[in-house]
Formats: structure tokens, sequence, C-alpha cells
């Protein structure tokens, strides 16, 4: 069996409105193996951004452990925790976020800054990502010179350029056409069963869950 | 790629934004520039004053005459090795606007007591041989386009008349605050006049210049000329050369007080017209900055991209404000050339104004920096345009 790469235990998390509680996430705990495709699915206002989120190290539980790669990451301090996350998450936004100053090649390298990495080296590892994705072309093109499914897959190569632990991906596809959003679910498909990637991907659409090995609903800050 | 290209990309992402704010610093950083070299050249006089030369003038006012009797008993005081006197003329040249200092010296020994003036020796002996002679500044000449030989008609206030002099040497100055814009002449000549014209007049001069042989004693040997002449009809106040020039300064004091307020409410506004341009960037960058920390960046390297663009913002401008600054004050020296000696751009104000602008460029980034660093990730990344 597997070893369980996220482990999420009785997580609670309560945001506040005009100081008014609105509870997102109660005594949730969820485990997902490591090599896995997880999909959240659950209406607005479930929690499963912010389920996401907390696995990514963005948001932090008002109780509860949430335990990735044997790191229990609510005890980790600011710097520690983006430390964390540059080594261990590759995160896919829904809106891409690309910085536009920057080629897809320049966006790419962008988490590689954080390392160690040679100029040459670095250089190196986007060609790899970029050819990954399929975009092995378009390196010098910047964002706006990209469709929507190219510019997410520059996200996807930004997102794995690192070789991290864990993929999360936020509606990856929430914002595109029908084309692009089976190529992107291609390739997060083949980064699961070639490169062994272990992905939990929020969204909306059945379709794009399908392609998940488990999908798992949240309703009102629980699973289902 | 580093991040210093992600910087230099951030600054030109909004081009007119930037150039526009990098054109308000360097305007800014000019104006200040330019008034830290008029206070500057203000105090030049007090700064050029030599440490061995004291100024005796009349203890009710500057515009009081002294009798010239009064030397030999100034030369028998312990300390003094010599004394000359000097005399305002105070004429008009064509016109009031052409105004420029004119100074009777006793003869042409008074030049030993400055050697800060360089003047040719056939010069200071047609001085000491023709009444007429004058030898003026370099800049006073190019001013008017002088040259030896010429003659110049001053048309006399404090002494009517008209007065011609013929120009027979042009000084120029030792150091880079000496004051050549003047013009001297023999007060022999104003002496031999007022003895033909107004005989009371007959013995008068402005002020002693006393060169002592100790610096540390001027205190002691101003004291000393005083007493000299307490309680006479002409009592003294004797001064350093240098609280002499002072006391000029205080005399405009609110004017360089009110300079060196706007100087300062100057890095204000530059600071304001900085801090705006980066609190908007900042602003539109929320989700940037949180995909940033996202990906990792920490606190230092978010720090790093908006400090490092607000520097180099403020950097540019103030280095473009101190380009413009040389040619600008070379202009407003032009016109201000009667009223100071020189007006320089010292390396302390050079200093003062790219720091300031550096200084600025790290301000403007304090709260947009904290703004940023701050936010919560999952909170940025909802401002998504």
């Amino acid at each position: 069996m597997a070893e369980t790469i996220v482990d999420v235990q009785n997580v609670h998390k309560t945001y506040y409105r005009d100081r008014i509680p609105v509870p997102v996430l109660r005594d949730l705990s969820l485990t997902v193996p490591a090599g896995e495709f997880v999909a959240l699915m659950g209406p607005s206002g479930s929690g499963k951004t912010t389920l996401l989120n907390m696995i990514a190290g963005i948001d932090r539980p008002d109780s509860g452990r949430i335990i990735v790669s044997g790191t229990d990451i609510a005890t980790l301090g600011e710097s520690a925790l983006a430390r964390w996350r540059a080594r261990h998450i590759g995160f896919v936004f829904q809106f891409y976020n690309l910085l536009p100053v920057l080629t897809a090649a320049g966006n790419v390298e962008l988490p590689l800054l954080l390392t160690k990495l040679s100029k040459k080296e670095r250089r190196e590892h986007v060609r790899t990502a970029l050819e990954l994705v399929g975009l092995g072309e378009r390196t010098d093109h910047y964002p706006r010179q990209l469709s929507g499914g190219q510019e997410q897959r520059v996200a996807i190569a930004r997102a794995l350029v690192t070789d991290p632990t864990v993929i999360v991906a936020d509606e990856p596809t929430g914002d595109l056409d029908k084309q692009s959003a089976t190529e992107i679910l291609d390739l997060l498909g083949r980064l699961n069963s070639e490169y062994h990637k272990t992905i939990v991907m929020v969204t909306h659409d059945p379709r794009a869950a399908e392609r998940a090995h488990t999908v798992r609903h949240l309703d009102k800050g629980e699973l289902e | 790629m580093n991040i210093l290209v992600l910087v230099f990309k951030n600054v030109m992402r909004h081009r007119l934004r930037s150039v526009l704010t990098i054109c308000g610093i360097a305007v800014a950083v000019l104006a200040f520039g330019l008034l830290r070299t008029v206070i500057t050249a203000w105090y030049l006089g007090v700064e050029a004053a030599a440490p061995d030369r004291l100024v005796t003038r009349s203890k009710i006012s500057i515009t009081f005459t002294l009798p010239v009797a009064q030397k030999q008993r100034i030369e028998r005081i312990p300390g003094v090795q010599a004394v000359t006197h000097c005399s305002w003329f105070g004429g008009v040249y064509k016109d009031p606007k052409n105004f420029f200092a004119q100074i009777a010296l006793e003869s042409a020994e008074t030049f030993k007591l400055f050697p800060e003036y360089i003047v040719e020796p056939e010069a200071l002996a047609a001085f000491a041989a023709e009444r007429n002679a004058a030898i003026v500044g370099t800049t006073l000449a190019q001013r008017f386009g002088w040259k030896v030989g010429d003659t110049i008609r001053l048309q006399g206030t404090i002494y009517p008349g008209d007065w011609d002099f013929v120009i027979r040497g042009i000084y120029t100055g030792r150091d880079t605050g000496t004051d050549t814009g003047q013009f001297f002449f023999n007060w022999q000549s104003i002496e031999q006049r007022m003895a033909q014209e107004t005989p009371g007049r007959v013995g008068q001069i402005g002020w002693w210049v006393v060169k002592i042989d100790e610096p540390a004693r001027a205190a002691t040997i101003c004291k000393a000329i005083d007493a000299e002449f307490d309680n006479s009809a002409d009592e003294t106040l004797s001064e350093t050369e240098a609280a002499f020039a002072q006391s000029f300064v205080a005399m405009a004091g609110t004017i360089v007080r009110s300079l060196e307020i706007m100087s300062v409410l100057l890095i204000g506004v530059i600071l304001l017209v900085a801090g705006n341009t980066m609190a908007m960037t900042v602003r539109e960058r929320t989700a940037e900055y949180a995909v940033l920390k996202t990906l990792g960046f920490g606190a230092g390297r978010i720090l790093g991209l908006v400090a490092g663009e607000s520097l180099a913002i403020a950097g540019l401008g103030g280095a473009l404000g101190l380009a413009l600054l040389f040619p600008t004050v070379k202009g407003v020296a032009t016109v201000l050339r009667a009223w100071f000696p020189a007006f320089p751009v010292d390396p302390p104000t050079f200093a003062l104004a790219l720091g300031a602008a550096l200084l600025v460029g790290l301000l403007a980034a304090v709260f947009p920096v904290w703004r940023a660093v701050a936010m919560p990730i999952a909170v940025g990344l909802r401002r998504i345009d």
C-alpha cells in the first residue's frame, strides 16, 4: 500500500465576515496516498479551496493537524513554511497567474530562483518542463502572446519544474474552453500516471473529476 | 534571469507612470539641490573667511565710519601684525540693477592681507601709482566684458558725483569660494576728492581689517581693540572675519531659514511622489505577490522586489535631477553672480541630494512592503483581476 503523503486530521477553520463567524471546515479529515489523483468537489462555499490552500501551506487551520510528506505544516513559521512550499508544493491556479512581464521561460524559472541551481541548470530544467507540457517552442512568448490553454500549461510547467511532492490545482480548467480543458486534464493525468505525481485538484467540472482516481465531495465544510 | 531582472521589468511595466514619477523626483531633487546650493553660497563668505583676520567696525553700525587716526593705536595692540582699512563705495554702474561690491582699499599694500586675491605685480604697481586705478575680479570683468585699460564710470551715492576709474588689473581667486566679483580702487581717490568737496568727511574709513599672529587669541585681541576705543566718540566692535561674514548672513537669516525649510519640504514632496507610485504598484500587484509567496518567495525577497523597484525609480530620478543640477546652477549663477561670490555644487550638496532620493526610495517602500508581506496569501489570491 502506498504511503500517505497528505494527512489532514480533524481540521477546523472559521472565517469572520464583519465579525460574524463563518465556519468553513468542521472537523475535517482526509488522507491522500502518494501517487494519488484526488478531486475535491462541492458547491461554492463548501470549503474545498480552503482545504486545498491548507494542504498547500498558504492558509492555516484554527485547530487540527495537516501533515504533508511527514511535516506538520501548521507548526512551521512563515519563513520555514515559504521554504517548505518551494520544495514540496506545485500550485496551479484557475486564472494561471503568470507574471505578464516575464516570458513563458521566465515564469517557469521563477521557483528555481529559490534554489541553488546554476543559471545553466535552471535553463535546462525550464526547457524540460516546457517540453513536457508541449510548449518547447514557446519559451520566449509572453503570456499575452499565448492562448488560455497555453498559459495554463505554462503554469503547470511552473508548478512541476521543482519536482514538488504534491501538485495542487484550484479549478485548473475553470477558465478554459472545452478543448483546452481536455488538454490540461490530459496533461495532469499524464503527470500522475507517467511521472507518479500526487495531485489534489479542486473542480466544479464532473468531466474533470472523472480523470481523478478518487473524488471527494465537500458540503458545508464536511467531507461526505 | 534573476531578481534584479524582475525588478527592472517591473520598473518598465507602466512606462508612462514610471517616467512621470522619475521626472517628478528629478524635479524635486533638482529644486532641493538648487536650494542647498543657494544656502551653501550664502555661507561661502563665512567659510572662506581667514581665521587670522579680524574686522573692526563702528560699534553703532557698519554704515558709520571710523577715523583713520585709529590705525596707530590698533597697530600697537599685542598680537596685531598688520592693519589696513576698507570703505564701501556703493556706486552705480549705468543702472542700479548692475550691482556689485565696490571697495576702496587703503593702498596696494592692502592686498598683502588678502592672499586669496591673486593680482599681477604690474597691476599692483599701477594701483599704487595711479589715484584712479582699479583692480577688478575675473567674474566681474566677464560679467561686463571689461578688460585692462577700460575706463569705468561709477555714479556715487555715498560719495556723490561721477567717478571714473581705469582698470589696471584683473585678479583671480585662489580658492573656489573666493569672491571674484569685486571692484577695488584706491581710497586716496575718495580722500582727495572729499578734501576738495566735503572737508568734513576727510579721514574717515569704513572698517579695519586686522591681521593677527595667533587665531586662537582672536577673542582677546578683539577685546583689546574695542577696549582701546571704549568711551570715545568712535567706539568699535571687533570680531573675526568669519563672524563678520556671518552677521551678513544673519541679516538674511529668515530667508536662509525659509530656504532650509523648503529644502526639507521638498524631500517630503519626493516622498509623496514615490510613495504614491509604490502604493499604487503594490495594490495592483497584490495577487502577483500572493502568487510569488505561494511559490515560496519569503518576506525578504518580496521586500527586495518592492524596495528594489522603489530604489530604482528614486535612484533614476535622483541621478536625472543631479545631472540637470549642474547646468541649472550654471544658469542661475549667471543671474545671481552679483550677490554670491561663487555658486558651486559642493560634494555635500551632491551627496545630500542623492542620499535624500535613495532614502526616499527606501521610505516610500516601507508601507507597500509591509502591505505586500503582511497580506495573507489566500486573501491576496482572491484579488485577481
